[in-house]
Parts: C-alpha cells; sequence; structure tokens
C-alpha cells in the first residue's frame, strides 16, 4: 500500500508541477505588471523588486478605460444578438428537425471555416461607403457573423438533450410554439445557454484581426489598443503586462467563475 | 408550391424583427463608444494618428497647453508601433477611411500620397503665418516634403544616421574611432570587441522596410549598389548589392546581437544604453536617449561619428517624422492649427522648459540649434547630427545617379511591399535557413515588377 | 427553396426512418423555417455576399496606391497568384502550424486530463489555473510570450536553459515557427484538456471496475477502454481548434510578422491587402484560400468525423 500512496504523491507532484509550468507565464505577466520599468526586461530576473501600482496609472492615465467600454459592448452586443439568432435555429434544427438539418448545420460550421481574411477587403470597402468603420455597432454585426456558427452548434447539442417526451407532452396539450419554448424547452437549456453565451462573449472579446483593422479610434477595442504599448524606442515590459493584466481579467474571472458552464459548452458536441 | 409561398409569407416577417431587434439592441452597444470625430457641443475632437516614439509621447504630454489655449478643440491621440501604424494609415488615406484627422507619415510617404491627392496643401496656411517661420524648417527635410513647390506636411522631428561606440569599451581594447569611420575599419573592430558578454556591433534585423532596409540600404549605396539604375532597372542582383549584404549578415553573426530578426531601434537601444554593445549605427536621435543617464547606463560614455562609408563621402540616410492632415478630414481647420502648434518654435520652447532641453524634438527647425540651453543639454550630439543632415545628399547618395529622391528607401508606391518581403526572406538568411543568392534573385524578379510599373 | 419545401416528407433528413419522426405538419414546417431563417439570413448577409465582391474584385486590376489605373484584369490576378508561389508555402506554414498546434495541444490535454482527472489535493485549483491559459486574450499572450518569455536576452525561457546549462536560443531569428506553435499549444491544451476531461468523467466505471475484477492493468485498460470511449471527444476538440487555429493570426501579426515559414495563409491575405495595398490581387489570393478550405473542410467534415456522417446526427 506504500508504493502505491507513495507513487500517488509522486503523480500529484508530478502534476502540480506540470500545471503551475503551464500557469507560469500569466503569473509572470502579473508579476512584472507590479515592477518599475527598470526592474521589468533584466538579467538575471528580479525576483525581489520595489512592488509599484505606478504602472496600473500610466496605464489607465493613458485612457484605457473607453477601449474596455467599447469591448464590452461590442461583446456583449454581439453575445446576445447570437444568442437570439442561435437558439431559434438550433431549436428547428433539433426539436423540429423538419428541414434538411445535416446540410443546414453543415453551412453553419462551414462559413466558420472561412478565414476572415479572405473577404476582408470588400468587408472594409463596404463598411467605409456606409461610414462604418470606427464604428461599434458594425463591429458588434461582424462580430456576430464570427460566432454565430459556433452557438447554433453548441445550442443544437444541448436541445438535443431535452427529453422529446416533454415536448410532445407539452404539444398534445396544445401549448403554442411560445410557450412550447419558454415555458418548457429553455430552463431545461439555460445552463446551456449560457455556456454558449460564455464562449461567444470569450471570442467576442478576444477578438483582435476585425478590430484591428476596422476602428481607429472612437471604436478601438482593447485587443488592438494592447499592441500600442510596445514602445518604439524605450522600455514598456511592465506597462504592457499591466495593460495585459487589466486586458485579460474580465474573461478570465468569468471563466474561473463559470468553469462548469465552460466544460459543459465545449465538451457538447461530443456527446450528442 | 403553396407550401413554399406560406412558409415565405411567414418566414420574410420574423426576419425582419429579428432585423430590427438586432439594430434595436447593438444601437444600444454602440451608444457606448461615444460620437464621432465631428463637433459635438461646439468641440472638435481631433484624431491623431502616430508612432509611440518618446517625442510624440512627450507630444501627448504637453497637448493640454494646447487644448487650454483652443478650448474647442480636444486632440485624441492613437499611438502605434511604426509598421502597425504604416499599414493602419496607408489603409485608411487609400481607401479614403476619414478616421484620422492628422496623421504621422514618414518621408517617403508624403510625395507619393500628395502625389495621389491624398494630403492637404499647407503651403498657404504656413507661409501666411509669419511667427511660424516656415524658411526656419531644414531644408533638406523640407525638399523632401515638398512637391511642385507645394508643401504637404511639417517635419515633427528629423534625423540622419550615425555611428555610437562605447567609448570606455574602445579605451580598454586601445582602439580610437576616426570621425569618419570606413566598414572595414567598423568591421573589424566589431570582431575585435566581440566577446562572451558584449557584442561588437548591434545593427538592425528586423523584417520591414523600414527597419532592417533603412540601414542596409545606405550600406548597399555606399558599397556602390542601388535597387534600380536610371532607366529603373532593378540592381538587386549586381554584385555590389550582393556584396553589400553579404557583408551586413556576415557582420551580424560574426559580431552582432544573438537574434537579429527580433532586433529593432528599441532592442539596439536597450543594448547599447546597458552596455551589450560596442558598437551602433543607426538614427541620430538615438544620442539623446542614450545621453538620459534615467534610463542609460552609458550616458556620457558614448562617442559619436559620422556613419560608416566605402565608395561615398557621407552614408548617413535623412528621415522625418512629419505631421500631415488627410484630405478626408472634416476638421482641416482645427488639424492645421494643431499641427502648427506643434511644429512651432513655441513648442520646442514648452518641451524644453517642462520637460527638460535635451528632449526637445531634433532636425526638424534651424533656430532650435541656436537655443543657448539646447546647445549646452544636447552639446554630445547636437552638432554632428546638424552637420550630417545638411551633408547627406538625397538626390544621389549612392555612387551611380539614380530617379528617385530619398536615401535609405524608393520613392516609390510599390517600396514598401517590395522592401518587406525581401527583408522577410532576409530573416531566413540571418538564420542560416536560405542562402542569400535565391533570396536576391526573387528580390530582382519583384523588384524589376516594381521598376516596371515606373517606365 | 423549391426543392427543399416541395418535399414535405423526412426523406432528406439525417434519420430517415427513426420511428420516434412526428407526421409532418404543415404548420411544424412553416415554424421550424420561421426559426432557422433569421440565422441563415444573417450568415449569408455577413458571410457569403462580401465573398461574392470578393470574386468580383479579384478580376479587378486596382492597386489602391495608384487610384485611377482600375480596370478589368481578367484572370490576371489569378496568374499573379499562381506564379509567385507565396501561395503554396503559405498554405504549407498554414498546415504545418495548425497541425502541429493541434496535434500537441490535444496529447497535451490528454495528459492533463488523465493527471486532473484523478483526485488530489487541490484538485479544482489545479484545474482552475490550468484553463487560464485558454481565456487569455490571443493578443495579450502573444505579446507576453514575445517580450517577457522568448526575448533573447532578457526572456525567461532562455534564463531557465541558463539554469540548466543549455546556452540562450534566438527564438525569433533560428526558430520563429516553433515560438507560433509554442504559443498556440499553450493556448489550445487547456482547451482540448476541458473536453478529454468531460470525456473522462462521462465514462461509466462499471465497466472500469469490471474491467478491474477481470484482471486487467491500469494501461491495459486505458488503450481498450478509455481510449475509444474518448474518441468522438477528441474528434470534436481537433475539430473545433482546427476551426479555430486555421484562421491564426494574433500571434503571426505580432510575433514574427510572417518571417521563417510562419506567414499562414490569414497573414498572407492580410498583407497582401493592406501592406500590398494590391486589391484584386488579395482578392485572387482570398479566393483561392475559400476554394481550398471548402474542398478540405469538405472532406474532412463528411469523412472524418462521426458528427456529420449518417449516423451521427441521430438522436
Amino acid at each position: 500500500m506504500t508504493t502505491s500512496r507513495l507513487r500517488g504523491s509522486l503523480v500529484t507532484a508530478v502534476t502540480w508541477v506540470l500545471v503551475l509550468a503551464f500557469f507560469f507565464p500569466v503569473a509572470w505577466m502579473v508579476f512584472t505588471a507590479f515592477k518599475p520599468e527598470s526592474q521589468a526586461a533584466t538579467m538575471p530576473p528580479t525576483f525581489a523588486p520595489d512592488f509599484t501600482l505606478d504602472r496600473f496609472e500610466t496605464v489607465f492615465s493613458r485612457n484605457m478605460l473607453p477601449y474596455l467600454i467599447n469591448s464590452l459592448s461590442a461583446s456583449l452586443g454581439s453575445t446576445l444578438l447570437v444568442l437570439a439568432l442561435a437558439v431559434p435555429a438550433a431549436y428547428a434544427l433539433s426539436i423540429r428537425p423538419i428541414v434538411n438539418v445535416r446540410d443546414a448545420l453543415f453551412f453553419f460550421i462551414s462559413t466558420r471555416f472561412m478565414p476572415v481574411a479572405a473577404s476582408i477587403i470588400p468587408v472594409y470597402l463596404l463598411l467605409q461607403s456606409v461610414g462604418g468603420l470606427d464604428n461599434v455597432t458594425w463591429l458588434t454585426i461582424l462580430y456576430i457573423g464570427v460566432n454565430l456558427p459556433i452557438a447554433v452548434w453548441m445550442m443544437r447539442s444541448f436541445l438535443a438533450e431535452v427529453p422529446r417526451e416533454l415536448i410532445e407532452a407539452a404539444q398534445l396539450d396544445g401549448a403554442r410554439l411560445g410557450t412550447e419554448i419558454f415555458r418548457v424547452v429553455l430552463p431545461i437549456v439555460l445552463p446551456g445557454v449560457a455556456a454558449a453565451g460564455l464562449i461567444c462573449f470569450i471570442f467576442a472579446w478576444n477578438e483582435f484581426f476585425l478590430a484591428n483593422l476596422l476602428t481607429a479610434q472612437v471604436a478601438r477595442t482593447t485587443p488592438p489598443f494592447l499592441t500600442s504599448f510596445v514602445d518604439g524606442r524605450g522600455q514598456f515590459l511592465s506597462v504592457l503586462s499591466a495593460a495585459s493584466t487589466v486586458a485579460i481579467v474580465p474573461v478570465v474571472a468569468a471563466g474561473w467563475i463559470a468553469q462548469k458552464q465552460l466544460v459543459r459548452g465545449l465538451a457538447m458536441g461530443a456527446i450528442k | 408550391m403553396m407550401l413554399t409561398t406560406k412558409v415565405r409569407r411567414k418566414a420574410v416577417p420574423a426576419g425582419f424583427a429579428a432585423g430590427a431587434l438586432a439594430l434595436a439592441l447593438t444601437g444600444c452597444a454602440g451608444a457606448g463608444g461615444g460620437g464621432g470625430g465631428t463637433e459635438e457641443g461646439g468641440t472638435v475632437e481631433l484624431t491623431l494618428a502616430t508612432v509611440n516614439n518618446p517625442q510624440m509621447k512627450d507630444m501627448e504630454e504637453l497637448k493640454s497647453a494646447f487644448e487650454e489655449d483652443h478650448p474647442d478643440i480636444k486632440v485624441n491621440f492613437i499611438q502605434m508601433e511604426e509598421n502597425d501604424l504604416r499599414d493602419a494609415v496607408t489603409k485608411d488615406v487609400a481607401t479614403n477611411g476619414g478616421q484620422y484627422d492628422i496623421v504621422t507619415v514618414g518621408s517617403y510617404e508624403v510625395p507619393i500620397w500628395a502625389e495621389n491627392g491624398w494630403l492637404a496643401d499647407l503651403t498657404q496656411d504656413l507661409e501666411s503665418d509669419a511667427e511660424y517661420d516656415v524658411d526656419d524648417l531644414f531644408e533638406p527635410v523640407r525638399d523632401a516634403l515638398t512637391l511642385d513647390d507645394s508643401l504637404y506636411a511639417v517635419p515633427f522631428y528629423g534625423e540622419s544616421s550615425m555611428l555610437m561606440y562605447n567609448k570606455e569599451l574602445f579605451d580598454e581594447a586601445g582602439l580610437t574611432m576616426p570621425d569618419r569611420p570606413t566598414w572595414q575599419q567598423v568591421a573589424d573592430y566589431a570582431r575585435q570587441l566581440d566577446s562572451d558578454t558584449v557584442d561588437g556591433i548591434c545593427l538592425r534585423g528586423k523584417p520591414g522596410w523600414g527597419e532592417v532596409f533603412a540601414p542596409l540600404t545606405t550600406v548597399v549605396q555606399t558599397f556602390g549598389g542601388t535597387w534600380f539604375d536610371e532607366s529603373w532597372d532593378a540592381q538587386v542582383d549586381s554584385p555590389e548589392f550582393t556584396e553589400a549584404v553579404q557583408f551586413y549578415v556576415d557582420l551580424v553573426k560574426d559580431a552582432g546581437e544573438a537574434d537579429p530578426v527580433s532586433t529593432g531601434f528599441t532592442e539596439c537601444l536597450n543594448n547599447v544604453s546597458q552596455g551589450r554593445s560596442a558598437m551602433w549605427v543607426d538614427a541620430t536621435v538615438a544620442a539623446g536617449l542614450l545621453e538620459d543617464p534615467e534610463s542609460s547606463d552609458v550616458a556620457g560614455k558614448m562617442g559619436y561619428a559620422h556613419a560608416p562609408v566605402v565608395e561615398t563621402e557621407e552614408s548617413g540616410w535623412l528621415w522625418s517624422w512629419n505631421l500631415a492632415v488627410p484630405e478626408t478630414t472634416q476638421n482641416r481647420e482645427a488639424a492645421v492649427e494643431f499641427v502648427k502648434w506643434a511644429t512651432s518654435k513655441e513648442y520646442h520652447e514648452l518641451v524644453g522648459n517642462e520637460l527638460g532641453w535635451s528632449r526637445v524634438p531634433p532636425g526638424a527647425r534651424n533656430s532650435t540649434y541656436e537655443i543657448g540651453e539646447y546647445q549646452e543639454a544636447a552639446a554630445a550630439f547636437a552638432p554632428i547630427t546638424r552637420d550630417i543632415m545638411l551633408a547627406v545628399n538625397p538626390e544621389q547618395p549612392g555612387v551611380a545617379p539614380q530617379p528617385w529622391t530619398g536615401i535609405q528607401y524608393v520613392t516609390i508606391p510599390e517600396f514598401q511591399d517590395l522592401g518587406n518581403q525581401v527583408s522577410q526572406d532576409l530573416a531566413d538568411v540571418f538564420a542560416g535557413r536560405s542562402e542569400l543568392g535565391p533570396v536576391l534573385e526573387r528580390a530582382q524578379r519583384l523588384a524589376q515588377e516594381a521598376g516596371d510599373a515606373q517606365k | 427553396m423549391t426543392t427543399l419545401t416541395s418535399t414535405p416528407t423526412t426523406r432528406r433528413l439525417g434519420r430517415p426512418a427513426a420511428p420516434a419522426a412526428k407526421p409532418a405538419r404543415p404548420r411544424g414546417l412553416a415554424v421550424s423555417r420561421a426559426l432557422l431563417w433569421p440565422a441563415l439570413a444573417t450568415s449569408i448577409v455577413l458571410t457569403q455576399i462580401p465573398f461574392v465582391v470578393t470574386i468580383y474584385y479579384s478580376l479587378q486590376n486596382w492597386n489602391l496606391l495608384r487610384p485611377g489605373d482600375r480596370d478589368f484584369a481578367g484572370l490576371d490576378n489569378y496568374a499573379t497568384v499562381l506564379r509567385d508561389g507565396s501561395f503554396l508555402s503559405s498554405l504549407g506554414s498554414t498546415v504545418l502550424i495548425t497541425g502541429s498546434s493541434v496535434l500537441l495541444s490535444t496529447l497535451l490535454g490528454l495528459l492533463f486530463a488523465v493527471l486532473l482527472d484523478r483526485s488530489f489535493t487541490g484538485q479544482g485549483a489545479a484545474r482552475t489555473l490550468m484553463i487560464t491559459p485558454f481565456l487569455v486574450m490571443p493578443a495579450a499572450a502573444a505579446l507576453v510570450w514575445k517580450w517577457s518569455i522568448l526575448e533573447s536576452t532578457t526572456g525567461m525561457a532562455n534564463w531557465a536553459l541558463g539554469l540548466v546549462g543549455i546556452p540562450p536560443v534566438a527564438w525569433n531569428t533560428d526558430v520563429p515557427i516553433v515560438t507560433i506553435i509554442l504559443v498556440l499549444t499553450w493556448q489550445y491544451t487547456p482547451f482540448a484538456m476541458l473536453i478529454l476531461l468531460a470525456g473522462l468523467q462521462a465514462q461509466t466505471k462499471d465497466v472500469l471496475e469490471a474491467a478491474a475484477v477481470d484482471g486487467a492493468g491500469a494501461v491495459r485498460t486505458f488503450l481498450a477502454i478509455t481510449l475509444p470511449h474518448l474518441r468522438q471527444y477528441v474528434e470534436i476538440s481537433v475539430l473545433l481548434a482546427s476551426i479555430m487555429l486555421l484562421q491564426v493570426f494574433d500571434p503571426v501579426a505580432i510575433m514574427t510578422r510572417g518571417t521563417g515559414g510562419t506567414k499562414t495563409l490569414s497573414y498572407l491575405l492580410y498583407e497582401r491587402a493592406f501592406v500590398g495595398l494590391q486589391v484584386g490581387e488579395a482578392a485572387a489570393y482570398g479566393v483561392m484560400t475559400v476554394l481550398i478550405t471548402i474542398v478540405v473542410a469538405t472532406v474532412a467534415l463528411r469523412t472524418l468525423f462521426k458528427v456529420f456522417s449518417k449516423e451521427g446526427l441521430g438522436r
């Protein structure tokens, strides 16, 4: 018994070492954010710096707040709209599968395979012609296109788990479609909606390509703003770390808190 | 078929409903982002895109002085890394995107963009204001920004390139740097000084036409090479071009920094200012940063010399970061007002008094070099900077005449793409993944395509 | 539209004669289509229409830096694209980067899933820390890896190597493609782990116990029972990770700018469009990319993944 217990502790130790190694870049980033600039990029590294909050002050004095608000608007707005479109569509595809399910699903998922970059020129020029550049509303609308396939795909799997008997019973009772969806189905799949919403939110919050190209200042979001901390002519590592730390906090916190939803959201496709 | 029409009738309103919902919701979402760059309660908001160099950061720090004088104008800065700025501003201006009211552009872009009618002609605005004293602007710099006698941008700061070396390391090794060294001398010194703890020299290797090809093109020219001959035939596979690039790559490999492909101005600055590099050939503005005791360990220990040469007299480049106003702006008047302020004598005084005299933007105005405080604060590098800037010849920087004006770049629209692609391939040569021969063969083909477009 | 709606039976369904199929009622069909329509229309408008415009642009001779010289070019742009060779090398880079990152993160994800499926002290905390890299904004991840970890003189990677006596590596110069794969693997390992962990937890314990009673060793049980059970979880993890990684742009733009075999298709498209400013040529690259991804996606989805084969959609 002792050898197996010893082996157990050994595996636990190895697990922890590996996990901490994986977490290290994040930990180091946060640590660096609290260093004065002169102790950020040194060799050997500074492990006992003079802790300071100055870098965070710098980050906000460079006006990070509007960028965070833009990120939040685009992420939240697109997530809500995606759910509003995806839940009914997924409902049609799973609970009332009368249309061609496979082709429709295939179409959705294939739009996600197409590199966004492939048709970026028309998107850019079309937006420019309608005055839609540097505009949060248009960015939000484009994020719908990016996240809709994933949401439809996830919601279909969640809805497929709803016991068919429940719906049939409701239909036999002559329940209207609205009742069917809101009273019977939605409560069951609410955790699923939360999971899909969380994942759409994460993707939108982290999106860089479109935000970088299509926004300049008024609608610029956090990810492209971060790159502006890379200084052409001086030291910048701790202020960059501070800005990055602020930028990842909302999503990391949400992900940590809603871990269970995250797992469900990601794993569901495999179950059904 | 009856079914189909029925479906459609039902489906269409549902679709519209969703669309309307979408717009309503995003409308709310967008509200958080604030308004556009136009007038809002009488205040004009200007959007200024700039590189994030220290001089520009100083400008952002001091912009409140302008805003106090002009309570109806607010200036928002967007700072970007050089490559990002180029991509962002070029695409915006070229597509009439109109996202910026003021842009920071290099001397390469100004004549090309002016030719395309993308930049506002500032001649009238500047000449009509005697106090602004447009003639005080450095002549070679101003020439590069002028097209058909019209000025399309004003220099915020200007620079050439020179050799900077660590005098302590040279003394220890018993070496003396001449005032006008040759590349051969520099290469010998670099190889002698190179050790486990110190690199002999730092030279840019980062991809980008404005990165590695700024110093490298000057090396090519002083070796007798050029991108194009007088009839726009590409000369990239010529023996001189090849020899120069091979020399540069070998020098970096033997005695240069360890990670050339990630090394640009900043990385060299860090290496040199921490005493890890003995020499550095780069922008003259570096001197101001190396002499700042707060961020540099080598302040007071540096020596400065003309950029190394082979067959030419001088080999410094000529560059300026300029402020220009795109034609698409809705706020031309306010934008010009700010541009004038940021490039005025008054602004230089303000920087000197508020932030310190060594931080005054160099290489833009003659009068700056006559200010006593500036002469004193920048004694180590101001005179040589001015000498080199006035000595270089953008009409013919190399051995043979060339059909464009410009030193470390070719003033044609295709050059930024050409330079970028070749510099990316060059990264493979630095790493030893490719031979120089095939890389320059491809470069020759790309260059010929660009040259043919000029004929 | 007509073909679909004029056969109001379930013949074209994924589950043809399933006993649970309800009789098709006209009302049900109409409702279903009305529910699906908004999402479908949105998707078409946002993704397909720009693509049609891309095709149109690809037939134009149009350089933004030379306004006024715009005309019809026929297939010239395609000829340029095919002659240049950038397309094929980018395709190769994309496949290499996506393939190795997906493979590595799946293998590592499996390892972590197995390790974190055991109950041990601090299991919850370890899982929480472990999922973090997936949540980190890719732009932030790329910046931190580039400047804080892989920087050649002050980075932590070279410092750690130095501790065990390995000389510093010039990451960006010598192995740019490794830096990209490192960052992507780091971000997607937690993703694979989450999915595989769910798979492990969905495994019925009876089977495992039965195997133990039969005297099968842990390794044999894992290979013979657990791995086959995980197959569909691996599939979904590979599918989703591939979809996202095929478009990889952020780390390339931020860390390597396309040098040393890291120019993925997304970056190539961006560069042709917004650095080259050759609208026509860039559009031709876009069309080629889409054609290839459609072919690859169709083959991959229909053959490799059970979810899209006939039996996959039954419930």
